[in-house]
């Protein structure tokens, strides 16, 4: 009970301190944090209107039943799912360089999937009605629907990006060792959950006959060399601007490392991309026709048809970029290879994956889907709820790592060192 | 100096949060204790008969006040040693489109934004029939049956093996004893898995609060079939599950000018519908994708 | 003696009655809805029944001039099926006389698989209930078919579903 007791006092006191520590900054800091809320205010003002109206609010219809929020769920999932890339030579590897990373990696991926999650919730329909997708006391399909494979490989996935990092993290605070024999098969989980929450969301379109562009077997595989090129990409633009804005020792070597791995990713997914083309272009069938709407246009309709060409160019050149040691190795080209992935794959993999299934319908018909500002702001709501969470983790994270933030029993000025 | 800026913190920080509780009351909306209930409601199957009955009654009491007029809402199971199936034969379909009208107002559908059909007829040039790619079906010529074209219509197949039933996350949609895919509108979410999933494009969602002229509202409704929905359900044909289920033929049956349609049981050798599978050849949308549908199309000429 | 005749012959004509009942067909099998007759035109013998019979084939000018007859004309012709005698009746090809509401067995006659049809009921309409208890109605051939002019005339389609780029606007 005193144990208990004790527990709960830390627990608070930590709490407290670092809502103290998210509460100080310098001025970059602050006008960052506002601008983020201002944006997911107004997206949130947006979203009360269309849970007022219902789904008519956005542009989505009975032909394209799926839109932005989708798309950039699709994209999420795939980014947290990198976070692998960096557990798998720290833990398994032992990779000092990317191993003083990791965990910001993991609250990463934890922010990426809180975004993915809240890109599903705004689109479902009757929010209110959620608590019927969960086991036990609603009545989730486990396990013929993926959807529900979907919600607790998401849900599992963002409490093992939470518990690991917390754990490691409080621990460190309080100069404790953390048990390895504990934490170590929680850490070693999260490798092949990481597969396959962006398996599950591959199966998810995999699965359905009638959406002949889905239902190829080079989705899942296809999703995940391409997860492994953008979630790293993000990974290492934002590492390097932590490095500016904070104490954290972040070697070069690191981002290199992980720069290698985007192009090995990059290459899978432009080969498995060559694939594809060459099944629905050479067999010619009449299924081909949603990668025809995609990259050249069907019957006149061809709005996805210059964002797709503009994701080729940018992943080919992200190739070369990443592949070429030179370039790889110079900053500010590999920035502009990361810049170039994250927005090609972004493209690809959202509308350019989401859109296209629906166009032509089952029936035939062709019915063209832009967002329209109500679907943006929201997006952007989200996106920035997202990197404002990210900003406010890594605000006591990173105090924490580098020792500046550590429990009132120690010093503060004592060298970090994390024992290993 | 520091126990000032805390305490400016501290204000800040009370500040936000009670904003933000502030900006989620319009979620949480006036928790009346109608919809306290409607949001506790169980899923169809779980209801006792006599959770099922206060449903019906809270229902009759809601359409009454919207509508102006007293509705007769069945719950009325599977009748035993049915299973019901649906021919059509498309040598006489001539696109009039009287069934998709029929089946708007004996179902309740939404008029106008969004305007929801179960009915979709497809105008097929001669010549082709599987390539749905160049079907037409917004075609609005003076009269029809137009030359060189045959015309389609297609609407849920209620499947033996529904791909919209497997995909589901909330066992919102189930096949019934009798063949027909329900969907329980006050158990579905809203997350259009099932729209994608359907290969016939039979399924339809109520992307906002459906629109519903009170002169034309159709009293005799069923809980699974065509009662009035709310926004943000999935909904699709039930083959008239509020009439077949007393042996009545569907309403777009009774529409049609020309004798296409037909209906009947399958396990019952007598009945139409075996007469025409026995008889004259019939085929069925997308065999390939195994969802074994009820829906028979067949040619006389 | 005339007792006795008396009720042989009253015997004679109810046997009489009864087979000439029979011989009438099986009687009204299916039930159907009314035959569609124009208003005021039947019962037919109204004024037939004081009308010369004219048995020649000829266009008719002085009554039913607006009945174009495009139901193999070059081979019949009114008379052919409707009774000259009784024009409450319909001529069967080997004389037997049946009731409009039995019309189909006429149209049976030549069109053999839709009548097979029709009986099946496959062919055709029927409304109400095709369960028992509950009854069905047969529509009659004539009912869809205009029995003088069979082909079914196009006509005006119902109005395409709204297209989704207009889903906002009016009904």
């Amino acid at each position: 009970m005193e144990k208990f007791q004790e527990i709960l006092n830390d627990s608070w006191d930590f709490y407290r301190r670092t809502l103290i520590l998210v509460a100080k900054g310098s001025k970059l800091y602050y006008a960052w944090c506002l601008s983020l809320l201002a944006i997911i205010i107004v997206g949130f003002i947006f979203y009360l209107k269309q849970h007022e109206v219902g789904l008519i609010a956005t542009n989505m219809n009975d032909q394209v039943s799926w839109g932005l929020y989708i798309a950039n769920f699709t994209y999420l999932v795939g980014a947290a799912a990198a976070a692998v890339l960096l557990v798998v030579p720290s833990y398994v590897y032992q990779f000092k360089p990317i191993k003083e990373i990791v965990v910001l990696g993991e609250l990463f991926a934890a922010s990426s999937v809180m975004m993915a999650v809240l890109f599903v919730m705004v689109d479902l329909g009757r929010l209110d009605r959620f608590w019927h997708m969960l086991p036990f006391i609603g009545s989730m399909n486990f396990p013929q629907s993926l959807l529900a494979w979907d919600v607790i490989a998401l849900n599992g996935y963002l409490i093992l990006n939470i518990f690991i990092p917390v754990y490691l993290l409080v621990n460190f605070y309080y100069r404790k060792k953390p048990n390895w024999k504990f934490i170590l098969p929680f850490i070693l989980l999260s490798i092949p959950w990481a597969v396959g929450i962006h398996t599950v969301t591959a199966f998810l379109y995999n699965g359905l006959p009638a959406r002949p562009f889905w239902n190829a077997s080079i989705l899942a595989p296809r999703f995940l060399a391409s997860a492994f090129c953008s979630g790293p990409a993000i990974i290492i633009i934002i590492f390097q601007i932590i490095r500016k804005v904070s104490d954290i020792k972040l070697e070069n070597e690191a981002l290199f490392k992980i720069a290698e791995l985007i192009a090995y990713a990059m290459f899978l997914n432009l080969f498995l991309l060559g694939s594809e083309l060459y099944k629905e272009y050479y067999s010619h069938s009449i299924h081909m026709a949603p990668v025809e709407y995609l990259f050249e246009g069907l019957h006149g309709h061809n709005l996805l048809v210059p964002w797709i060409w503009a994701a080729m160019a940018m992943n080919v050149m992200a190739f070369f970029i990443f592949m070429i040691p030179q370039t790889r190795k110079r900053l500010s080209i590999l920035n502009l290879g990361c810049l170039l992935v994250i927005v090609g794959v972004w493209i690809e993999k959202g509308p350019g994956f989401v859109i296209p299934g629906f166009i032509p319908d089952p029936l035939g018909e062709i019915h063209e889907y832009i967002p329209n500002l109500l679907e943006l702001m929201v997006s952007f709501g989200i996106w920035a709820l997202g990197l404002l969470v990210f900003t406010l983790l890594m605000k006591v994270a990173i105090p924490i790592e580098t020792g500046k933030f550590t429990h009132t029993d120690y010093e503060k000025g004592v060298t970090a060192f994390r024992p290993h | 100096m520091q126990n000032k800026r805390y305490t400016r913190r501290e204000f800040i920080r009370n500040l936000s949060l009670t904003t933000l509780a502030g900006l989620s009351l319009p979620l949480l909306s006036s928790c009346a204790k109608e919809e306290v209930e409607d949001f506790l409601q169980k899923h169809f199957h779980e209801m006792t008969e006599e959770e099922k009955k206060r449903v019906i009654a809270k229902l009759e009491q809601r359409y009454l006040q919207k509508y102006g007029r007293k509705f007769q809402i069945s719950t009325k199971e599977a009748l035993p040693d049915t299973l019901w199936g649906y021919g059509l034969e498309l040598s006489r379909c001539i696109g009039c489109r009287r069934c998709v009208y029929a089946c708007v107002k004996e179902n309740n559908h939404s008029r106008h934004d969004p305007q929801l059909h179960w009915i979709r007829v497809l105008r097929l040039k001669r010549g082709n029939l599987i390539n749905l790619e160049n079907s037409e079906h917004y075609y609005d010529p003076d009269l029809v049956p137009e030359k060189g074209f045959i015309y389609l219509p297609v609407q849920c197949q209620q499947c033996q093996n529904p791909p919209c039933v497997k995909v589901c996350p909330v066992h919102a949609t189930w096949q019934e004893p009798d063949g027909i895919i329900a969907v329980d509108y006050n158990w579905c979410v809203g997350c259009r898995y099932c729209i994608a999933a359907c290969p016939y494009k039979g399924r339809v969602f109520n992307w906002t609060e459906p629109n519903i002229p009170k002169e034309e509202i159709n009293p005799s409704v069923h809980y699974l079939g065509n009662r009035p929905r709310m926004k943000c359900a999935v909904e699709k044909c039930t083959f008239c599950i509020q009439r077949v289920r007393s042996g009545r033929y569907p309403a777009c049956v009774e529409a049609c000018p020309t004798g296409t349609r037909k209906f009947g049981n399958l396990l019952d050798p007598n009945s139409e519908i075996r007469y025409i599978i026995d008889r004259k050849r019939v085929f069925r949308l997308k065999e390939d994708l195994n969802t074994e549908p009820k829906f028979y199309y067949f040619f006389e000429a | 003696m005339k007792k006795e005749t008396t009720v042989i012959a009253l015997g004679i004509l109810l046997l009489g009655f009864w087979f000439t009942s029979s011989a009438n067909g099986a009687g009204e099998e299916f039930p159907v809805a009314p035959p569609p007759v124009t208003e005021g035109m039947f019962p037919c013998s109204n004024c037939h029944a004081s009308i010369e019979i004219n048995r020649k084939k000829r266009e008719l000018k002085e009554e039913h001039s607006q009945i174009k007859l495009h139901h193999a004309e070059t081979m019949r012709w009114c008379l052919d099926c409707h009774e000259v005698r009784n024009r409450d009746k319909l001529r069967l090809y080997n004389g037997e006389l049946i009731n409009f509401t039995e019309s189909y067995r006429l149209c049976g006659e030549c069109h053999g698989p839709q009548y097979r049809d029709w009986r099946a009921g496959i062919h055709g309409k029927r409304t109400g209930y095709f369960m028992s208890p509950g009854k069905r109605t047969y529509y009659l051939c004539a009912h869809c078919h205009d029995p003088h002019e069979p082909q079914f005339k196009p006509i005006k389609p119902e109005p395409p579903p709204f297209p989704p780029a207009v889903k906002n606007h009016a009904k």
